[in-house]
C-alpha cells in the first residue's frame, strides 16, 4: 500500500524532470545495454560454434602441421614441414594405430570457380575419397567421388551448398554440368549438404575434388620428393573413450615418421573436438570477464550518478519533505519514498538498457547473418535485478539524509 | 478561566512550557514558562514581535518540536515527551497546518495535494479521493479539483492548503501567518473562510501572527513577549463575518469582554 503510493510519487517526480531522469539513467542504460547486447551475441556465437563442432563428428581428431600456439600458418616465423598423404595412410593403418577407424586427408586452397558468366572465389578441398565418411557428411544430390575417380585423377567436383546456390541461381540440376575451376573444366557430380561455418572457414562456400586431381592438375603443390602435400588429416576414432589413447598413438607415429628427436617439440598438432571447444570456452570466458568488468564499471558510474542526482533532489525538495513530515509522514515513509525513487530510476534505466541491448544484438545478428543472438531471460532478469540493487545501494544515503531532515528547518528552507 | 468551560478538557493545555536552545556556548531560552489553555471551538491569535518565542511556541503546539520542560496535553494526551515518529502520527491525526507560503506540492493536482495527509493516515484510495473532494468543496474549490497550484491564484492555493488541513478532521488548525503572502482583499476572504469553518463547524483555529489585522477576526488574543505570555484577552471579533452583524451574546459560553463599534 505505502510502497505503491511511494512508487506513484516516484514516477511523478521522475516524469517531472524527464531530461534529468534520462541523463541520470544513462550510466545504467549503457551498462545494462552493453551487457545484454554482448551476452546475447556471445551466446549466439557460442551456440553457433558448438553446433558447428557437433557437426564435425564427435570422434574426430584433426592432425595439422605446426603447433597451434604458434598462431596461424601465415604468421609463423619458420616454414612448417607439411603433412603428406603418406602420413594419412600411416595413420589409417590399423596395425600402426589400432583405434583409428578411418582417416582422410584434405588439401585446402582458394580457387575461383565460374559457370555461365558467374565467378565465385571459394575454398577448394582436395580430399581423399573417405572424406565424407570421416567427416560424417552427406550429399544432397549425386554422390562423393569414388576411389576410382581418385585413382584416375578425374576432373570431377562436388559443390558446397552455398557455392551451388551462387553458380546455379535458378536451381538447375547440377549433375554433369561443367564448371571452370581456375579456368579448368570440371564436371559436377554432386552437391554437399549445408553444414555452415566451422573451424577452417565456411564449408558451404567450398568445392570438393579428388586430392590427386587437385595436386596433379591444378595446384601442383607436391613435396620435393613427389609426395602429395595435405593441409589437414582427419582421423575418426572408433570410440570416444579411446580418443586420448589414439591421440598418444598418433603422436608417437608422427614423431617417428617426422624424425623428431627425444625432448624436441612436436612440429604438428593433434586436436580433438573437445580441445577446440575448450579453447573456444577459454576465449568466451575471458570475454565474459571483460564484459563483466565493463558492466560493473558502468553500473558503478551509473550508481554514483543516481546518488548524485538523488542528493540534489533531496536538497531541492527539502520543503516538500518538510511538508510531508508536517502532515504526518514518518521517517520510514520518507526513506521509502526516496529509496523507491532511486530504485525506479535504476530499474527504468535497466529496462531501457535491456531494450537497447536487445535491439543492438538483433542488428548485429542481422548484419552478420551467420548466427542468431540469443537474449536469455536469465540475462534480462539478472540485469534488472542488479540495476535495481545498484539503485537501492546508491539511494540509501540520500534517502537516509531526507528521512533525517527536521520538519521545522525543512519547512523554513529557502 | 477554566470555570467557564465547566471542566471540559481543553484541546491544548500548556503548563510551564520552557524551551531552550543551545547556540554554541550560549543557552537561549526561547520560552520561559508558558501556560495556555485552548478549548474546543475557539478561534485564537497568538501574537508577538519577532524574537518573542512565538514561532517556538507554534512548533511546540504543532507537535513539530517538544518542550525542554513543562507538559503539553493535546486532547488530554501528554505529547511533550514523544519521539519523532509518534509526533508525526499526532500531527497526522490531530493537527492541520496552514502556512504562509501555502506549501503545496508543485505539479500536483489540488485533490492530490489534499489527499496527502490521508496517504500517511493510511486511508484507502477511493475513500481518500472522496474525502479530499469534500474538503475542497467545503473551501469553495469544488470546481478546481484537478487544477495544479500554478493554475490557481494565491487565494485559491491557500484554500487548497486549508482543505488539506481540514481533510483529516483534526482537533485544531494551526495557521502560521496564513495571509502573509496574499493581497488585502484575498486576505479578507481567507480570514472569513477560517471564521466560517470555526462558526459553522466548530473547528478550533489557532493563528500565529504578528499582523494586528488578523487579531480582529479572533475572539481571543494571546500576546507573547520574551518567551512569556504577556496578555491573554477575550474580545468580540470585529472583522470578517462578524463585522456587520450583532455580536452573538455568548458564543463559546463566555461573555465578550468588549464590543467595538465598527467604524465604516
Amino acid at each position: 500500500m505505502k510502497v505503491i503510493e511511494a512508487l506513484r510519487i516516484a514516477m511523478r517526480a521522475l516524469a517531472a524532470n524527464k531530461l534529468r531522469s534520462v541523463l541520470t539513467m544513462l550510466g545504467i542504460i549503457i551498462g545494462v545495454g552493453a551487457v545484454i547486447a554482448l551476452m546475447s551475441i556471445g551466446r549466439g556465437v557460442e551456440k553457433y560454434v558448438t553446433d558447428q563442432f557437433a557437426g564435425l563428428g564427435s570422434n574426430l581428431l584433426f592432425i595439422a602441421p605446426g603447433q597451434i600456439s604458434d598462431g596461424p600458418p601465415t604468421l609463423r616465423a619458420n616454414p612448417v614441414r607439411s603433412l603428406t598423404l603418406a602420413d594419412m595412410h600411416a595413420i589409417a593403418d590399423r596395425s600402426l594405430v589400432p583405434h583409428v577407424s578411418a582417416a582422410a586427408a584434405d588439401f585446402q586452397t582458394r580457387v575461383t570457380v565460374s559457370r555461365a558468366g558467374k565467378t565465385v572465389t571459394v575454398q577448394a578441398n582436395a580430399t581423399t575419397p573417405e572424406y565424407p565418411r570421416v567427416r560424417n557428411w552427406k550429399t544432397t544430390v549425386g554422390s562423393y567421388f569414388s576411389e576410382l575417380d581418385s585413382d584416375e585423377r578425374q576432373r570431377v567436383v562436388l559443390l558446397g551448398a552455398d557455392t551451388y546456390k551462387d553458380l546455379f541461381p535458378n536451381n538447375e540440376y547440377p549433375i554433369d554440368q561443367i564448371v571452370q575451376v581456375n579456368g579448368m573444366n570440371f564436371r559436377v557430380i554432386g552437391v554437399m549438404e549445408s553444414k555452415g561455418g566451422g573451424p577452417g572457414g565456411n564449408l558451404d562456400r567450398s568445392i570438393f575434388m579428388p586430392l590427386t586431381t587437385g595436386q596433379d592438375r591444378l595446384f601442383k603443390q607436391k613435396t620435393p620428393n613427389g609426395e602429395y602435400r595435405v593441409t589437414v588429416i582427419y582421423a575418426s576414432i572408433d570410440d570416444s573413450a579411446n580418443i586420448p589413447l589414439a591421440q598418444e598413438e598418433i603422436t608417437q607415429l608422427m614423431r617417428e615418421r617426422r624424425g623428431i628427436k627425444y625432448l624436441d617439440q612436436d612440429d604438428f598438432s593433434i586436436i580433438s573436438q573437445n580441445d577446440l571447444i575448450a579453447v573456444f570456452g577459454d576465449i568466451l570466458g575471458a570475454l565474459t570477464i571483460f564484459l563483466g568488468a565493463i558492466a560493473a564499471i558502468s553500473l558503478l558510474v551509473g550508481g554514483i550518478g543516481i546518488m548524485n542526482i538523488m542528493l540534489v533532489s533531496v536538497t531541492e525538495r527539502t520543503r516538500e519533505i518538510g511538508l510531508r513530515k508536517a502532515v504526518g509522514a514518518k521517517r520510514g515513509d520518507v526513506l521509502i519514498q526516496f529509496l523507491i525513487e532511486a530504485m525506479t530510476l535504476a530499474a527504468v534505466g535497466g529496462m531501457i538498457g535491456v531494450a537497447l541491448g536487445w535491439s543492438l544484438a538483433q542488428v548485429v545478428s542481422t548484419f552478420f547473418g551467420e548466427f542468431q543472438a540469443v537474449v536469455g531471460a536469465d540475462a534480462v532478469i539478472t540485469s534488472l535485478v542488479v540495476a535495481t540493487a545498484v539503485g537501492l545501494f546508491f539511494g540509501i544515503f540520500p534517502a537516509f539524509r531526507a528521512s533525517r531532515l527536521n520538519p521545522i528547518d525543512a519547512l523554513r528552507y529557502e | 478561566m477554566t470555570s467557564q468551560h465547566n471542566g471540559e478538557t481543553p484541546v491544548i493545555s500548556l503548563r510551564g512550557i520552557v524551551k531552550t536552545y543551545q547556540m554554541g556556548d550560549v543557552e537561549v531560552r526561547a520560552l520561559r514558562g508558558v501556560d495556555i489553555d485552548v478549548y474546543s471551538g475557539e478561534i485564537i491569535a497568538i501574537m508577538g514581535p519577532s524574537g518573542s518565542g512565538k514561532s517556538t511556541l507554534m512548533n511546540i503546539i504543532g507537535c513539530l518540536d517538544v518542550p525542554t520542560e513543562g507538559v503539553y496535553e493535546l486532547d488530554g494526551k501528554d505529547v511533550s515527551r514523544l519521539k519523532d515518529d509518534q509526533l508525526a502520527a499526532i500531527r497526522n491525526h490531530k493537527i492541520g497546518f496552514v502556512f504562509q507560503s501555502f506549501n503545496l506540492l508543485p505539479r500536483t493536482t489540488a485533490v492530490a495535494n489534499v489527499e496527502l495527509p490521508l496517504i500517511y493516515g493510511g486511508v484507502g484510495g477511493r475513500q481518500r479521493r472522496k474525502r479530499a473532494e469534500e474538503a475542497l468543496r467545503l473551501v469553495g474549490l469544488g470546481d478546481r479539483l484537478d487544477h495544479k497550484p500554478n493554475e490557481l491564484s494565491g487565494g485559491q492555493q491557500q484554500r487548497v492548503a486549508i482543505a488539506r488541513a481540514l481533510v483529516n478532521e483534526p482537533s485544531m488548525i494551526l495557521a502560521d501567518e496564513p495571509t502573509g503572502n496574499l493581497d488585502s482583499k484575498t486576505s479578507v476572504e481567507i480570514m472569513e473562510l477560517f471564521q466560517r469553518l470555526n462558526a459553522e463547524r466548530g473547528i478550533t483555529i489557532v493563528f500565529v501572527t504578528h499582523n494586528p489585522e488578523t487579531a480582529d477576526y479572533c475572539q481571543r488574543i494571546v500576546r507573547i513577549r520574551d518567551g512569556l505570555v504577556e496578555s491573554d484577552t477575550r474580545q468580540q471579533a470585529t472583522a470578517g463575518i462578524y463585522a456587520n452583524s450583532a455580536p452573538p451574546a455568548s458564543y463559546n459560553g463566555h461573555e465578550p469582554m468588549m464590543v467595538k463599534e465598527v467604524a465604516k
